[in-house]
This record gives structure tokens, sequence and C-alpha cells, in this order.
């Protein structure tokens, strides 16, 4: 195949960040989430409120942080609070429409895996840990999960459940008494996957442009159902690829 | 009323082999120069807590300063694995790492508990996760409506060390910028220490600043640029150059031990670290 003239990540970013609305208030992990919400803020969503776990809410940096808690978030912040007040009031309270994360592992039911890969106590490898994702899971009003598809990432059965999607499929947010909808999209490098209306399974319903349908399935560590009205997305734009590509800090932090 | 004290003798006075001790600063204000103070020290057996064990708790995992850490993410901001956190909870080098672990909701409500001097704080959260079976935390019933709801025990450390812009010479401190846990720190704490840039004549207020008085504070020690390789909002910018050579120089045990020698162990205070910094050429 050709150059399509973008990376797949830059295709994951651009996904991503169509599927935020203007006004929308949403919570960002670091990372690629950070950076689909930027882009999101400098396109077609600029009164986005980005709310980091950091407590700066309302950010608006010119360049895509390295942490959740550079000087510039809270220089450009419509209101710095402390930890706790920003767990509390603003996240647990159901405030924030859109929680927006990443993680190592993910399964059908979306449930998410950042603690370890292998056994808990003896792991073979030791991720950083949960940090603010399963309280972000529970409680905004929709989730939306950015990941990279392979067989490593996309498993039958998690090493760790470290946040909850769907559990155990249908039912099981209410039986646990959460408030928000759950992972309503996961966008990867490959498609876009949705959760079935019944039974929270996930079903890829879009793919990017120039990737097949057989490709995703081999990237699938479980048997991945298929939407029947399937689609197809847009390219990214020459105008999304340009803010996309501004966001980056040339140099030190670009070179990343 | 806060005792001004040098940072070495602070540390020294404070902190006691097997303690549980907390520093915090959430990726602004990371009080690193008490941290390397601890390491020079060779304090052995602590419970280090931190919601966001970074490149300090780094240093004093692989320096063997901890038996335990209390935390909820460990990893190097924006770059990836935290070698040393890895290599002792892999491989129990130097020694074996416990782990208690949380989320950050859960460590943030733990905290203000043990600011409020309550035995737990309440969250909505844990549940459905794998990490309810393997830490601290409890479901209750709220006795008003029924609701389920999760309870972690206070986090109540025998020392909280953060790190501050100012003290004025009474010991009164003022931050501001992201504040993170840090108040909750110093008042869940027995004991305090706040480092901090300046020491000044009289505060300033500032919109959006927290003043801790002096008298809810321990020992307040002048350590300019005792932050780095965090920043301090108003003084110096974060060295995100430093993170991406902390993955290089963590990576390898021998390499990581060299570094430490040279930058921490043959230094007494943050100015003799800053010129081992220079002076090798920037941060390697």
């Amino acid at each position: 195949m050709s150059d399509p003239g973008y990376s797949a990540d830059e295709m994951m970013a651009v996904a991503a960040a169509r599927r935020l609305r203007d006004g929308m208030a949403c919570f960002v992990g670091i990372g690629a989430p950070s950076r689909a919400a930027n882009l999101a803020r400098a396109t077609h969503a600029p009164g986005c409120v980005l709310i980091y776990e950091s407590g700066t809410i309302g950010a608006k940096p010119r360049h895509l942080p390295l942490s959740i808690g550079d000087g510039e978030l809270a220089e450009t912040a419509d209101s710095v609070v402390s930890v706790p007040e920003i767990f509390a009031y603003w996240l647990q309270s159901g405030r924030i429409d859109v929680g927006f994360l990443g993680a190592a592992q993910i399964d059908r039911f979306a449930n998410l895996n950042s603690t370890v890969i292998g056994e808990y106590d003896r792991p073979l490898v030791r991720l950083p840990g949960c940090g603010g994702a399963p309280e972000i899971a529970a409680s905004c009003k929709q989730t939306f999960v950015m990941l990279r598809q392979s067989l490593r990432s996309f498993v039958e059965r998690l090493d760790f459940r470290s946040t909850v999607g769907f559990g155990d499929g249908s039912r099981s947010r209410e039986r646990l008494g959460f408030s928000g909808a759950g992972v309503t999209a996961v966008v990867t490098d490959l498609g876009v996957l949705e959760p079935d209306p019944q039974t929270c399974e996930l079903t890829l319903t879009m793919v990017h442009p120039g990737v097949a349908v057989d490709r995703v399935r081999s990237a699938t560590g479980w048997a991945i159902r298929v939407s029947e009205s399937l689609s197809t997305g847009a390219a990214p734009s020459p105008h999304e690829l340009a803010a996309l590509r501004a966001l980056e800090i040339p140099g030190e932090r670009g070179a990343q | 009323m806060a005792e001004i004290m040098a940072l070495a003798d602070a540390v020294g006075s404070l902190v006691e082999d097997g303690q549980v001790v907390a520093l915090e600063g959430f990726t602004h204000l990371i009080p690193h120069a008490a941290g390397h103070e601890i390491v020079r020290h060779r304090y052995r057996d602590l419970t280090l807590v931190r919601m966001t064990p970074d490149v300090i708790y780094d240093q004093l995992i692989g320096a063997g300063c901890a038996r335990k850490l209390i935390f909820s993410w460990g990893g190097n901001p924006g770059i990836g694995s935290l070698h040393r956190f890895r290599d002792a909870v892999e491989h129990a080098w130097p020694s074996p790492l416990e782990l208690e672990e949380h989320s950050h909701a859960g460590m943030a409500a733990a905290y203000a508990a043990g600011a409020a001097n309550l035995p737990f704080g309440v969250l909505r959260g844990y549940r459905g996760t794998d990490l309810e079976a393997r830490t601290r935390v409890a479901s209750i019933e709220c006795p008003f409506t029924g609701e389920q709801v999760s309870a972690v025990p206070a986090i109540r450390p025998d020392v909280g060390i953060i790190h501050a812009q100012q003290a004025d010479e009474r010991g009164n401190v003022q931050l501001w910028g992201i504040t993170g846990v840090q108040k909750e720190t110093v008042l869940a704490a027995r004991r305090s220490l706040v480092t901090v840039e300046e020491i000044v004549a009289s505060l300033e207020p500032r919109p959006g600043a927290q003043v801790i008085p002096a008298w809810a504070i321990t020992v307040v020690a002048l350590a300019p640029g005792g932050a780095h390789p965090s920043y301090a909002h108003g003084y110096y910018d974060r060295d995100n150059a430093f993170y991406v050579a902390w993955d290089e120089i963590s990576r390898d045990r021998e390499r990581f031990v060299a570094w430490m020698k040279r930058h921490v162990l043959e230094t007494t205070d943050v100015e003799g670290y800053r010129r081992r910094l220079v002076g090798g050429g920037g941060v390697a």
C-alpha cells in the first residue's frame, strides 16, 4: 500500500478527537488521550473543557504536556484544585461528560488492565498501576479508550482487572452501582469498537481507511463481532493533520 | 511552631528506620532534595507512601531504603517504566518490596481522612476490580441511604514531607500552582517537614495559593532547587530532559548505583548535587 501521508497513531488520534463535542467536560489521561483531546480543542471543539487529574480544570495548553502536572496546564486552567477535590467534587459527583483512558490490555467487555502482565505476586512485567482509571470509568457519563490493537493488548482474558468497563457483560455496571454509561468507544490504530446495546460486547463498527476486517480479526485475541453496518472512517484532513502536528513541541519533547 | 533547620538536620531528627514516610507533590514541587537526604542517611525498612512514585521513589527504592510501598501509579511520567521499582517488584533487587496498591481516588480519600483525623475515607471505587482482593479496602453500607460504598484506611504517616515555594521567617508556608495532596500530607502526618525554595521576611498573598500556618508544621528547611527535576511554579521549569535521561540511567543496576554514588552519596546538599549534574555534562 502506498504511503497515505499520515501514521496509524495519527489516524487513531484524529478518530478519537472527532468523537468529542464542543463544550464537553473531558477527564483526560496523559499520552494518547491527551493528544486526541487537545486536537479536538484545536479543531472542531474549541470549547472542550480539559480536566487533568493533577487538579487543573479547563486547561488550554498550546503544546502537548509531557506529564499530567506540567506548569502550562496550571497557568492556562480556569481553576486549579487539590487532588482530593478533583476526584471527590468533580469526578465522583458525576459532573464529567467523558473520561478518556489508555491501557495495556482490554477484553471483550472493555475491562482494562494497567497493573501487571503475568501473576500479581510474580509479575512478568510490573506496569504502573491503575492511577485514576477505575473511578474515571465508573463515574464519567461515558468513557473512551484508546490503545493500539494487537494480540498482546486485545486479550481473551486480562491478567488483572484494574478498571471495569462492562464487567462480566450486561447489567454488571448496574449491579456495581456505577453512574456512567461505561465505555462507549474504543479507538485503535485499526478502527473503532463500540459495545453491543444488548450484550455490551465490543463490536467492530468502523475501520480506518485501508484497513481490512481480517486484519482487525487477526489483531484481536477473541472472535471479534463485526457490525452489520460497519463503516469506513474518513482519512485525516489536511487541517486535522496540521493541527495535530502543531501540538508537538519541536525538539526536546517532540522527539519522544 | 515550625522550627527552621538545615535540611540534613531536619531529616536526621524526623526520620527513623522502619517508619511510614510520605513524600508528596503531584508532578509539581516533588521533594527531591529531602529524598536525597533520606538516601544519604541510609535509612532502611521504610514504608514509603506516595500517590505517584516516580523518579525520587525509584531512587529511594533502588538505594534500598524501602520495605513497603503504598501507592496508586508508579511510572516515569510521559516516558514509561520505573526500572528500579520494577526490578524490586519483579526480581527483589536490592530487596523485596511489599506493595499496598490503591487507585488515585482511594489514596486521595485516605489522605483527606488522615488530615481530618478520621479512621477511614469513603469513595465510590474499587468495586468489580481485581484490586479489591489485593489491597486494604472494605465495602460498607451508607447508614442513611443503604448505598454500598468503599472505605479505605486513613493514611497517617510518621513523617510527611513536601516542597513549597516560600516560607516566612516564622515558618508559615505558601505554595501555589498544582497543589496536589501536599496540604493533606502535612496535616495527616504525626510530624512534618516542608522544604522551600526561599525564606522571605513575610509572605505576599497570591490568588489561589495555599498557606499552611507555621503551627501546623514541625520543621521547615531551605532547599533552593530542591524539587529538581520536577519544577517549582514561578521559580524553574520541569527538567523534561532529565526524565528522559533517567530511563537510561535507571535501566542498568551498575549505572544506577554509580549515578547515585556520584550525585547523591558523594554530595551533601542541593548545591553539590547541582554541581555534579552540570559537571557531568548535564544529567548523566
